[in-house]
């Protein structure tokens, strides 16, 4: 077998070598940090999801080597392979970063907001979005659409009001589960996450599509308004299960175990998936084998108050721009405050601007 | 008298059935081409410069090009017939009056193409032309022209009817697909294109009712005299379905040099506006391309007379051009307002989003929402902005060209007819009794000259 083609790609003004046939958004998180585009609906180990949520357009300035050609339209990095020598920009990119504030409006438009309330709120996709490239308001002044409560079975709970359409789940009970009971009603913007006439989900697995969700639209009722997630711990733990691998993250508070989830990796993405009789059903410490406490972003919320085993995502902006970040001002050579020669004690009394006296900017 | 290629025989009685239909010189292009190669078929496609009828415009030659052949795996082309376009009614009535036509020219661009089952893919709606299709399908494979062993030549084809369930999104060609496919009508993430995995990841060719039926003039008279025909790169005939505010609304036949003032005006076509009226605005190629007022679509923005043809409507782009789009000529007379005309179109594009992508399928419904209180007098100066960085946001972003056709009349609409949607703002009282009027859409635009 010979040795797979490896392409040049080029993201921000980053280089990477990354093997034929991965997608820009692979390449960008093989490079990290904030060149990373957002992906709500790509899920790595689902392989029909991507390119509905569009919050992963990036614009290619260079098509490729061969066809330098900039591509008309900002692409959805999640399903665009890379060609050898194309060239992306993504937070260099102006209109990228205008094209997605306008998609995190379109997936806010109709989003209830009720994280106070919400399940979710800590580990959701959407705040993370919202807070990292949204605006700060919504224009949107009209009543925001709503959806009939409807009962999905005794362990998911779902809240259409809060879906954004990503069609996770879909692919999960697809490719997973092998049995879908589930689907997409209707269209436009009452098209509706539901089951054919009301039926309950019931499947071994049918459980990952909590996982999958990135809102609050499916969520765990066994857990349900029991805790918020950063009060609980995650710890990674093990047991012996006949039908998954059973690798899951406890979220326990003290000795009690709250909630059984899979284990994601940092970009979210479940890395096993576990049966229904592990996540629902086996809710003591003595259930398991525990392994230790969880690997989370320091970014978290979940990692407040616990910062083992966090890790740092790098810093690139100096490769982005290409050069050190300017310092706008040194605070040593503009006051004389911080000059080691100046005593402070000598100072009388409160310190007013004109005790502070400033040297020259130019000096 | 323009040229008539599709609609020559149209008025003759019976030419709906076989019969009547083979009296007059059908079916001699299936003859003709089953004698030659199908690459000799592409071939004079391509030299007839032939460009999509359903909206798009891509050299249909070209498109024929690209389809994949891989050894072993079945080819199939699928016929367009999921007209529903506002103001577009032309493929209906091809079908209704001349089925042969269609199926005359399915079988052609099958053999070219080498499909051995043949899809049309219609609309629900059209139900009582799904069984005229189906009858005609029937008799053309009784004597002889589908089924196995065609004419002799070894060469099988069928062709299916298959009818949709009402939606607009099915006529984009890999949503079609996925319907045809009995899955749930989403466009799919391109790449692939169709040409290369399409339906039942096969390659596959999506071609318009009309394109299709313009392959049979085309093998009958030959690609490079078809080509004569039209200006520039607009070759052959175009259907045009006239529409709205006109004296003799149907279907006409242009061979694209006639200037757009000579068709609405002379009464070979359209026959002018009823009742003395005046033109104030037209949507020259059906609901998604960009609305006109009269003295852009008159004239070009640099004062020379606008040409019926695919280049001749697009001259100055979307800054004061149009589309040739898929012929639903729509015109308004001063009576009209653009307003309620654009919220109308905002309401079918809410409607008709599948939902899957974000842009269109909140943003189409928020424009829908906005133009309904600018409408009824409830808007605000800022919402005209907001209106035009929603369209701005929606266009180009999403998955299939829906998206654009929803941003694109409304982009338009505020383009020319800012004044009109301020006055409602403005005047909502006033907006609830009467039309803003025809205004100064009609008055001729300074042309700068050149010194």
């Amino acid at each position: 077998m010979s040795e797979q083609p490896k392409f040049k790609v080029t993201v921000d003004n980053i280089q990477i070598e990354v093997p034929a046939g991965t997608t820009i958004l692979n390449a960008a998180r093989m490079i990290g940090g904030d060149v990373t585009p957002p992906a709500m609906c790509y899920y790595t180990n689902l392989k029909e999801s991507g390119g509905k949520c569009r919050t992963c357009l990036v614009e290619v300035s260079k098509g490729s080597d061969k066809d330098p050609r900039p591509m008309p339209k900002l692409v959805a990095s999640c399903r665009t392979t890379v060609m050898d020598g194309m060239e992306v920009k993504n937070i260099t990119s102006d209109k990228v970063i205008d094209a997605r504030k306008g998609v995190v409006e379109f997936l806010l438009l109709n989003h209830p907001l009720d994280c106070p309330v919400c399940d979710q709120a800590g580990e959701c996709d959407l705040q993370d979005l919202s807070y990292q490239h949204g605006s700060e308001k919504t224009r949107y002044e009209f009543d925001r659409r709503t959806f009939e409560k409807e009962d999905i079975g005794p362990f998911i709970q779902l809240h259409m009001t809060r879906c954004i359409l990503c069609y996770r789940c879909v692919f999960t009970a697809d490719e997973v589960t092998g049995c879908r009971q589930h689907g997409v009603l209707d269209r436009g913007d009452h098209s509706a996450i539901s089951t054919y006439l009301g039926k309950s989900l019931d499947n071994e697995f049918i459980g990952n599509v909590i996982d999958v969700c990135p809102v609050g639209a499916l969520t765990d009722k066994t857990f349900r308004f029991k805790n918020r997630v950063w009060f609980t711990k995650p710890v990674d733990a093990h047991r012996d299960c006949p039908t998954c691998t059973s690798k899951v993250r406890l979220w326990m508070r003290g000795d009690e175990v709250f909630r059984v989830t899979a284990r994601k990796n940092k970009f979210g993405e479940v890395e096993e998936w576990i049966c229904n009789e592990c996540r629902f059903h086996k809710k003591e410490v003595k259930d398991w084998v525990i392994e230790g406490p969880s690997k989370i972003s320091r970014m978290s919320v979940i990692s407040q108050g616990h910062y083992v085993n966090t890790h740092k995502a790098p810093v690139l902006i100096d490769k982005v721009i290409g050069k050190q970040p300017k310092l706008l001002m040194n605070i040593h050579t503009v006051s004389d405050v911080n000059r080691r020669e100046v005593d402070l004690s000598k100072i009388e009394g409160p310190a007013h601007s004109e005790d502070f006296k400033t040297t020259d900017l130019n000096n | 008298m323009g040229v008539k290629l599709l609609l020559e025989h149209a008025h003759i009685e019976g030419i709906r059935f076989y019969d009547a239909y083979r009296k007059n010189g059908g079916y001699r292009s299936v003859e003709k081409a089953l004698k030659m190669t199908p690459e000799e078929i592409v071939e004079e496609v391509k030299k007839s410069g032939l460009r999509g009828r359903g909206g798009a415009g891509f050299p249909t030659g070209m498109k024929w090009g690209f389809l994949a052949k891989p050894e072993g795996v079945p080819r199939h082309l699928v016929c367009n017939a999921d007209e529903s376009e506002p103001g577009t009614f032309k493929d209906r009535y091809l079908m209704e009056f001349l089925p042969h036509l269609l199926i005359e020219g399915l079988i052609v661009s099958s053999f070219a193409l080498g499909s051995h089952h043949t899809y049309i893919y219609i609309r629900g709606e059209y139900v009582w032309v799904a069984e005229i299709l189906e009858q005609a399908i029937a008799e053309a494979k009784l004597n002889g022209w589908l089924g196995k062993n065609i004419l002799g030549t070894g060469f099988d084809c069928e062709i299916y009817v298959h009818r949709g369930a009402g939606a607009y999104i099915c006529g984009e060609e890999t949503a079609l697909i996925e319907s045809l496919e009995g899955k749930r009508g989403n466009p799919r993430i391109k790449p692939p294109f169709p040409a290369i995995q399409g339906v039942w990841m096969r390659p596959t060719v999506v071609n318009n009712v009309e394109t299709l039926a313009a392959v049979v003039p085309i093998i009958n008279m030959g690609g490079a005299e078809y080509a004569k025909i039209g200006i520039g790169k607009s070759t052959g005939t175009k259907l045009l379905s006239a529409c709205g505010n006109i004296n003799k609304p149907g279907i006409y036949e242009i061979d694209m040099t006639i200037s757009v003032e000579e068709f609405i005006y002379s009464d070979e076509y359209c026959g002018g506006i009823p009742k003395g009226k005046k033109l104030k605005a037209c949507i020259p190629g059906g609901s998604s391309v960009p609305i006109l007022p009269a003295n852009l679509l008159l004239k070009t923005a640099k004062g020379e007379t606008r040409i019926m043809s695919y280049e001749g409507l697009a001259d100055g782009g979307f800054t004061t051009g149009s589309m040739m789009g898929s012929g639903g000529f729509e015109v308004f007379d001063e009576d009209q307002c653009v307003v309620r005309h654009t919220m109308t179109l905002a309401r079918f594009y809410n409607h008709e989003s599948c939902g899957q992508c974000s842009p269109c399928r909140e943003g189409t419904g928020w424009m829908y929402k906005i133009l309904k209180n600018i409408e009824y007098g409830k808007g605000k100066i800022s919402d005209i902005d907001l209106l035009w960085d929603i369209q701005r946001k929606i266009e180009g972003n999403t998955i299939c060209p829906l998206g654009d056709a929803a941003a694109w009349p409304v982009a338009a609409a505020i383009r020319h007819f800012r004044d009109e949607f301020e006055w409602h703002v403005l005047n909502p009282a006033e907006s609830q009794e009467r039309n803003y009027g025809l205004a100064h859409y009609a008055d001729p635009i300074h042309v700068p000259v050149a010194i």
